[in-house]
């Protein structure tokens, strides 16, 4: 591909499962991904004759939540309506959705350099999921439904086409899940399928403003997939151009074990929905008052965030990216450092120790903890100990270091005796290191380490030469 | 007191006569089950019966009543139609496609009848999906008129109709989208009460056309129609468009009589086309019974009315459409399992299941529907819809209340429209304006026209119940005419 030749255009549908407790609406409670089929649902969202769909007032906070952080116009007036298919894992023959009146539009987000407009964002429902004995359902032995995501409210967030690369769809994505989780929104993982990125992709010459024809792309499951997808697909679509073919506008699925995009559903023939007015659920007058409420309430966003964070404590813009991108995290750092932490080796700490592990301590512990390590009362090794021991317990770190013994030692005459020991226990080692193979120090301060974890290691290594010298 | 007295009997001397002690609601239960076995086999107004519930809910009246502290339907016998769930119940909406659906759950109206004490009888037929206006559209068998065993007793609500005017339920429940309750009460001679849009929960109440359908009972007396109306109106949290308003409201002051108000007749009503001569007259009577009463009598224009009936044919099929996709096969009901691929089996277990009158208007409602045509026929019906409202307002400017025939005609004989079913929805033309802006409405029997029975409409303004219910109860009143059981047989 030459990229000088073709310009890629990319806009994204982003489904969101916003943080509620119970359905769209009825009152089930969301299920968990492992939870046996059809074990969450109740006569309405298995949509029996009768029954009738009641809005959840949370998943509708939680859309103008999102469509305010998006700087999104909240209309006076939204409704539902019904988009009709008939379809097994769609119980009613119906999904409640929103078609000419969402629930706001005409937003933007920015992402890096790039400032990405959002053309709406609304609420729907879910459907059920089929499980298929066989491949697909038409040529299946048996299809098996389970209601349980069925009625699970849904955010869907759509952009205009203004993203321009694989990476900036990705960070796109990226950005919004952080948002979403600052907001309290939604928790947005990927994986649970709380946050599903569904990309346009079409390409035209450098230069041209016609947009292509585009591919739309489902079954992304990581942000991983969706940027190789996207780089598959834009691939895919300029050797179908530059060999004289023409793309077809249709949704291609991606597949995760090959790699690769196929085809899944041609949209020659564009699907008729009959979309109208849902009688079942008045139109909503969105109250201003309420809608100032939920505004001023907004917690600060995260590309404010990462600013100050730069600015007030001078912190790298990835480490910053990093912390800000768990509200968490975030606040934890504010806490390390207000209880007089350094910031940069509390940026360090949270970045390398606790974001893995996923376990905060409280800030004041972090503090102390990096206080200890930093003066040298502590070993690094000994800190990352101390911080398992007081995330678990809830202890301070200095009460654990004193329980533990946990002080370095510092004390040159023991620290020599250690280190003869480790030079006669190891020969071979102290003869490579006389021989000028200055690595072979690794293995002898590996085993002085474990001999002494609380060693001091800048006078043991110090120690170690002076006897091999 | 002998059981066909029983029978006869309004909720008001019923509970006199159980709270003296003279006659126990298991009595009630009995006279009614007995005159059910001498006459259904003609009528055929009921689909099913309920024994378990009919027992026990007496057996409760029974031991309330002796406690003392008896709610206020306590022993009432209740016919109710095919369309409202009861849990436990086989509930079928008088379709096929329906078969041994027993709904987990009893809908609001129902539920709220059963905490007042009623006493459930059984299940009465309708029109498939309530789709109709003769119960000739049942996908079971038609139900007869009780004064004329040869006449269809009007649709959809016939059942519940026929069973009230045969003495075989002192009161059941109803449903009007375009006139089924009102239009089978006017057949049939008995009182049938539609309310305002959002007054009764719809939650429960099997949907034929969501923006229309309301729940409302029939009765032989407009105090029993607003004794029921009023204990299972108010709030739903289970529907979203049901009213906060109090359900108590619509009594308020409705013996009040109508001296001095002024009662609107729409000219295109009065001389709506194809009605009878033995209608109006009935109709002319008791206009004059209302004015001697004391109600100055206005005319009044109701301009769009001839809209109305194509915006309806749009509208309902549009959302019956839709509301009817659930029935797939997939979850309950009838099922075509050995179907080969899930898009034949929608289409056998739909064609199998649904009459003719169901899937045409699926299929007028799709095509009303379908991109390209939405604006031309759905969008237009409801600027149409959004008319007739701002008739009734202009209306409701010079006048209290709206009066009228039910039902152009009186009832006609089975089979007589099958037919024409241009000629069968001619039949809702005086009441699916009140269904399209969404008002409380209520027929009364008027008289006869060739021994046959003629419904007076009353029709009030949005949350008017108590206005309707006051006009009817005081035409009751000064005319004498009262809803009567029929002998049958």
């Amino acid at each position: 591909m030459s990229d000088r030749d073709w310009e890629v255009v990319i806009g994204m549908e982003v489904h969101v499962q916003p943080r509620t407790r119970s359905k769209m609406f009825c009152g089930c409670a969301i299920a968990e991904l492992n939870a046996a089929p059809n074990t969450h649902v109740c006569e309405i969202c298995l949509g029996m004759p009768g029954v009738l769909p009641v809005p959840n007032k949370a998943a509708i906070e939680a859309c103008l939540k999102t469509a305010l952080a998006l700087n999104c116009e909240i209309p006076r007036h939204t409704k539902f309506d019904r988009k009709n298919y008939m379809y097994p894992d769609l119980p009613k023959g119906y999904q409640i959705s929103q078609y000419d009146l969402p629930m706001s539009l005409n937003g933007y987000l920015v992402v890096g350099a790039r400032t990405v407009r959002i053309r709406r964002v609304h609420l729907e429902e879910d459907t059920g999921k089929l499980i298929h004995a066989g491949d697909k359902l038409h040529k299946a032995w048996e299809s098996y439904v389970d209601l349980n995501r069925a009625g699970v409210p849904l955010m869907e967030i759509v952009s205009e086409p203004d993203l321009r690369s694989a990476d900036e769809a990705r960070d796109y994505a990226m950005e919004l899940q952080t948002l979403l989780r600052t907001l309290g929104a939604s928790n947005a993982d990927m994986e649970k399928g709380q946050l599903r990125a569904e990309p346009n992709i079409s390409i035209r010459r450098a230069g041209s403003e016609e947009l292509g024809v585009k591919t739309e792309l489902k079954n992304i499951n990581s942000f991983r997939a969706l940027h190789r997808a996207i780089l598959y697909e834009v691939e895919r679509q300029t050797q179908v151009l530059e060999s004289g073919g023409s793309v077809v506008q249709e949704t291609r699925g991606w597949s995760e074990s090959e790699q690769r995009t196929f085809s899944q559903r041609s949209k020659e023939f564009a699907d008729d929905y009959r979309y109208f007015p849902e009688p079942d659920i008045p139109p909503l007058e969105l109250d201003r008052a309420w809608i100032e409420e939920l505004r001023a309430a907004l917690p600060e966003l995260p590309g404010a965030r990462r600013g100050r964070l730069v600015t007030q404590y001078a912190l790298s813009s990835s480490d910053a990216a990093r912390i800000v991108a768990d509200r968490s995290l975030a606040d934890l750092f504010e806490e390390a450092a207000a209880a007089g932490a350094p910031a940069k080796q509390t940026a360090n700490w949270i970045v390398g120790e606790i974001a893995p592990t996923g376990k905060l301590p409280s800030g004041k512990n972090l503090a102390e903890l990096v206080r200890l390590v930093g003066d040298g009362s502590i070993t690094r090794d000994q800190g990352r100990e101390v911080l398992m021991e007081s995330v678990e317990t809830g202890r301070t770190p200095a009460e654990i270091v004193a329980e533990h013994g946990y002080a370095q030692l510092s004390d040159v005459s023991e620290l020599r005796v250690l280190a003869e020991a480790v030079i006669d226990s190891n020969p071979k080692a102290a003869a490579d290191f006389r021989a000028g193979r200055k690595q072979a120090m690794q293995a002898l301060m590996a085993d002085l380490r474990k001999r002494a974890p609380q060693a001091n290691p800048k006078i043991a290594n110090e120690l170690l030469l002076k006897l091999l010298g | 007191m002998t059981s066909s007295d029983l029978t006869e009997l309004g909720i008001k001397e019923a509970s006199r006569l159980l709270r003296l002690g003279s006659i126990s609601a298991s009595d009630l239960v009995t006279a009614h089950v007995e005159r059910i076995e001498r006459l259904d086999s003609h009528v055929k107004a009921y689909l099913r019966f309920t024994p378990e519930l009919w027992e026990k809910q007496a057996d409760e009246a029974d031991r309330r009543i002796r406690q003392g502290d008896a709610p206020p339907l306590a022993g009432i016998p209740l016919a109710v139609k095919d369309v409202l769930c009861v849990r436990g119940v086989e509930t079928t909406a008088g379709s096929r496609i329906l078969r041994g659906f027993k709904p987990p759950y009893t809908g609001t109206a129902v539920a709220r009848l059963f905490e007042a004490g009623a006493v459930m009888l059984g299940v009465t037929n309708c029109d498939e999906f309530a789709m109709g206006s003769s119960t000739e559209n049942s996908g079971y068998f038609p139900t007869r008129n009780p004064w004329d065993l040869d006449r269809v007793p009007g649709g959809s609500s016939g059942g519940s109709a026929a069973a009230v005017a045969a003495g075989e339920a002192m009161i059941a429940l109803g449903t009007d989208t375009g006139g089924s309750i009102r239009q089978p009460a006017a057949l049939c001679g008995v009182v049938g009460m539609k309310p305002t849009y959002g007054r009764v929960s719809r939650s429960g109440l099997i949907a034929f056309a969501s923006s229309l359908d309301q729940i409302g009972p029939l009765t032989r007396s407009v105090d029993d129609a607003a004794v029921v109306l009023s204990l299972m109106s108010g709030l739903d949290p289970l529907d979203a468009t049901s009213s906060d308003r109090p359900g108590m409201e619509v009594l308020n002051n409705f013996g009040g009589g109508v001296k001095g108000m002024r009662l609107g007749v729409p000219r295109e009503y009065y001389d709506v086309k194809g009605i009878e001569a033995g209608v109006k007259s009935a109709i002319d009577a008791a206009l004059a019974v209302l004015r001697i009463a004391g109600a100055e009598i206005v005319d009044v224009s109701l301009p769009h009315t001839d809209y109305g009936l194509a915006a309806y044919y749009i509208i309902a099929p549009a959302e019956c459409s839709s509301n009817l996709a659930r029935f797939d096969g997939v979850k309950y009901g009838l099922s075509e399992v050995d179907a080969p691929n899930i898009t034949d089996e929608y289409l056998q277990t739909r064609r199998k299941g649904f009459g003719t009158e169901v899937r045409r208007r699926v299929m007028l409602g799709t095509y009303a529907l379908s991109s390209g045509y939405y604006d031309a026929y759905y969008l237009k019906a409801q600027k149409v819809r959004t008319l007739i409202k701002r008739d009734f307002d202009e209306a409701f400017k010079h006048c209290d209340a709206i009066v009228s025939a039910t039902s152009p005609t009186v009832a006609f004989p089975i089979g007589s429209k099958t037919q024409d079913p241009l000629s069968m929805y001619l039949c809702d033309v005086l009441t699916l304006g009140g269904n399209l802006a969404g008002l409380p409405g209520i027929s009364v029997p008027c008289g006869t026209s060739d021994g046959l029975p003629v419904g007076l409409q009353v029709l009030g303004p949005q949350w008017g119940e108590n206005v309707v219910l006051r006009v009817a109860r005081a035409y009751e009143e000064a005319s004498e005419v009262r809803a009567e059981v029929a002998s049958v047989v």
